[in-house]
């Protein structure tokens, strides 16, 4: 059947230098899925520094007791701007950005199923991302100088009521995630019409790479989780730009109410982040562990099931509300239902290395530390689902500790060995493989240390988003040692920058295959040219590029 | 070296290939996608029932919105017959559908603003009165205000079929925005349920 009747040499485009304003034009008129998902990244990697910058600057100003760098009022909105920054303008174009890239080349598409509602998901959250930042300037009102949010980024009502937040800046905190919010439901529902609709022929679900069924399910917790939080918003903008009294505890409105539709919204929203992290994971280790991923179907399930239960958990956030007793019990099994998947998930990932002939690149490193970070993240995560154990230590440094560890020690390892894996096939070069090492190291070092040591202040009574504390509670050098994590951390990232800039303009040549890998993306040319593929590819198992490698052992044989 | 993508297409395929049609699976989405965010509107309505801690309340100014019911869920009607003709290739008569469904959907949002009308200048209710105001203008307001996309691209459609636009040729778009306002009416449903049956 291999009979082939066109040139094998594939018309490379044309090489003519591009003025700087019609490169601009190229990117800013794209509907490219390609070129809008290395926006996305690029985007959310810069407001990574940003918000890498106010974490230094609260790090700092915690080092040591009654310190006073910054003003009480400037730390709340550090703390603010920080996290709001971090999970809607740093984590959700994450999901975005990889799914917008490797969705469609993974399925063998072309482009997106609606590439211009793409496009326009992308200038949305950008958008949302730059009126949320405008606040700085804007954020007085009326009544004079800026200044950003300090509500916190759950924002609890009453605090956010026109009563006690003036000016204009919760505005800006609300409408600016309202209108990213838009940009990613735009996102998933181009997501989920993608994999659905325009699979190469040949690609069942089951067949489906499991980074396209992680995101999908992604797609639908974003499809039923983020409309919450646009209501939520929605009903605070009347409440305080009309004096509607949703959230007016004077009028009879319930406060709890926004805690409820906050955290409906927010506790699915972290799988939403931590998902492109299991994404990138279930593609990085089958492929330098040279063996196909253990137990996919029961992967598959693993991840629908947490997509199902992470809309049922959602008050064990609120365990120190006051609910009865019925409601804390219900919560508190639910969330801690979510190990067993999870669990699931840890227990193949292992098995897939384990007996594998392991290739310690930075991508596997990266998972390999995420893989142990996770798990303990998993793990006090288990035990603040419980609810009088949630009860001491709520709102504590050990919350801190536990979501840092989630987000950072999992997701952001997660999304780094993505973007080393990924790097060759988007940029066409290769990243320096010694620079990558050094960036993991310092890296992992420093964010443990920074990390590790907030889970014994939660133990010792510090609660969160103090500005500062008086010497003699134990808190002074558990405090020093978190910060000087920043030392690791700092050269880290710098390293990690100057890998990804420089390699784009001096690294090696890639090649289309770098890795040696299974999927479809790595059968078209680095980086993939406009329409992905010049003729659909067809595929008969779920390693298609196996089949073709080792044609008297495919895997088609055997599923 | 692109001739891995090249092979792969010569593999044969095992059966015939078939995927669902991106723009069903997309209007699907995006009335999931909305029918979360009504929900919590509807749950709003539900919690703050009867917790207003001033007047007026529901019982003295609700009139139930029977004519404008029984035109919006028989516009689900007369569009789907404007969608069924146009499938039969009949514009003529997919035009007096259209019509109809535009004039019902109008006389309805018309009601909704003289009942609007009557709240806010006889009954001094607005959305700042209390909660039954609060709630009640967001949870009809989200509603009216899908009506009203929905009017406008209705609308869109019938101002370009009579401008000679061949709309046979977009029979499936047609389809989807049937689809979208069969989902308004279905919402309508539990407004008036919730707002005018139980909460009153």
């Amino acid at each position: 059947m291999a009979t082939v009747d066109y040139p094998l040499e594939r018309p490379r485009e044309k090489v003519r230098e591009f003025s700087f304003s019609e490169t601009l034009y190229k990117w800013v008129a794209t509907v490219d899925h390609k070129r809008l998902g290395l926006m996305y990244i690029v985007s959310a990697l810069l407001f990574l520094v940003i918000a890498g910058i106010m974490a230094t600057v609260i790090r700092l100003q915690l080092a040591v007791p009654n310190n006073h760098l910054v003003s009480p009022e400037t730390f709340n909105r550090l703390f603010t701007m920080h996290g709001t920054t971090m999970v809607f303008l740093v984590g959700m174009p994450f999901v975005a950005g990889f799914a917008n890239y490797l969705v469609p080349l993974m399925i063998g598409a072309r482009d997106m199923a609606f590439p211009r509602l793409n496009a326009f998901g992308f200038w949305i959250f950008l958008f949302g991302g730059f009126l949320l930042y405008y606040s700085y300037l804007g954020g007085g009102g009326l009544s004079g100088a800026g200044s950003a949010p300090d509500v916190g980024w759950f924002a609890y009502a009453p605090l956010t009521e026109s009563a006690f937040s003036h000016g204009s800046a919760s505005d800006y905190w609300a409408l600016g995630i309202l209108v990213s919010g838009f940009g990613s439901i735009a996102s998933a529902i181009n997501v989920i019409a993608t994999a659905f609709s325009l699979r190469c022929p040949g690609m069942t679900l089951s067949r489906m790479p499991m980074f396209v069924w992680v995101m999908v399910v992604d797609s639908w917790i974003i499809l039923l989780a983020l409309p919450p939080l646009s209501a939520a918003q929605i009903m605070l903008e009347l409440d305080r730009q009309l004096g509607a009294h949703f959230f007016d505890t004077q009028a009879g409105g319930s406060a709890v109410f926004w805690q409820h539709l906050f955290w409906i919204f927010g506790h699915p929203e972290v799988y939403i982040l931590i998902f492109p992290a299991f994404a990138i994971l279930s593609e990085v280790i089958p492929i330098f562990s040279r063996k196909p991923l253990f137990g996919r179907p029961a992967m598959v399930g693993a991840v629908v099931a947490i997509g199902f239960i992470s809309m049922g958990v959602w008050a064990h956030h609120m365990f120190a509300v006051g609910m009865t007793s019925w409601g804390n019990t219900f919560f508190a099994a639910s969330s801690m239902l979510v190990g067993i998947p999870t669990g699931i998930k840890i227990f193949n990932w292992t098995a897939t290395m384990y007996g594998g002939k392991l290739r310690f690149d930075t991508p596997l490193l990266f998972c390999c530390a995420f893989l142990f970070q996770f798990l303990t993240a998993g793990l006090t995560g288990i035990m603040l689902a419980v609810a009088p154990f949630d009860w001491q230590l709520h709102d504590s440094y050990f919350v801190v500790a536990h979501f840092h560890f989630t987000l950072v020690l999992g997701l952001v390892f997660g999304l780094f060995a993505g973007i080393y894996y990924w790097y060759p096939k988007a940029i066409g070069r290769m990243y320096n493989e010694k620079l990558g090492k050094w960036h993991f190291w310092l890296f992992t070092i420093g964010v443990n240390v920074t990390f590790i040591p907030q889970h014994f202040l939660g133990f010792l009574g510090m609660p969160r988003r103090i500005y500062t504390y008086s010497p003699g509670r134990g808190w002074e050098l558990f405090n020093l040692i978190s910060t000087l994590g920043l030392l690791f951390q700092i050269p880290a990232i710098l390293i990690f920058v100057w890998n990804m800039v420089h390699s784009a303009i001096k690294g090696q040549p890639a090649g289309d295959d770098p890795w040696d890998a299974w999927t479809l993306e790595w059968s078209t040319t680095s980086p993939p040219p406009e329409y992905n593929y010049e003729k659909l590819p067809v595929v008969r198992s779920s390693r298609p590029l196996w089949d073709l490698k080792h044609p008297q052992d495919p895997d088609w044989k055997f599923e | 070296m692109a001739d891995n993508a090249v092979a792969l297409n010569a593999l044969a395929l095992e059966r015939e290939w078939t995927t669902p049609d991106r723009g069903t699976v997309g209007i699907i989405m995006l009335i999931i996608t909305e029918t979360a965010l009504f929900s919590m509107f509807v749950a709003a309505y539900v919690i703050y029932t009867g917790k207003s801690l001033t007047g007026p309340y529901p019982k003295d100014v609700l009139e139930v919105p029977i004519i404008a019911t029984i035109c919006l869920l028989s516009s689900s009607f007369t569009v789907y017959m404007a969608e069924h003709s146009l499938v039969h290739n009949n514009v003529a008569r997919f035009k007096v559908w259209l019509f109809i469904t535009i004039l019902l959907g109008a006389e309805f949002l018309t009601a909704t603003g003289l009942e609007w009308r009557k709240l806010i200048y006889e009954d001094h209710l607005t959305i700042a009165t209390n909660l039954f105001g609060t709630t009640f203008y967001s949870l009809v307001g989200l509603h009216a205000s899908h009506v009203t996309v929905g009017l406008f691209f209705l609308l869109l459609t019938l101002f370009l079929t009579l401008r000679g636009f061949p709309i046979e040729t977009q029979t499936r778009r047609i389809i989807f925005l049937s689809w979208y306002w069969h989902f308004v009416d279905a919402v309508w449903v539990v407004v008036f349920t919730v707002v005018y049956l139980i909460g009153r």
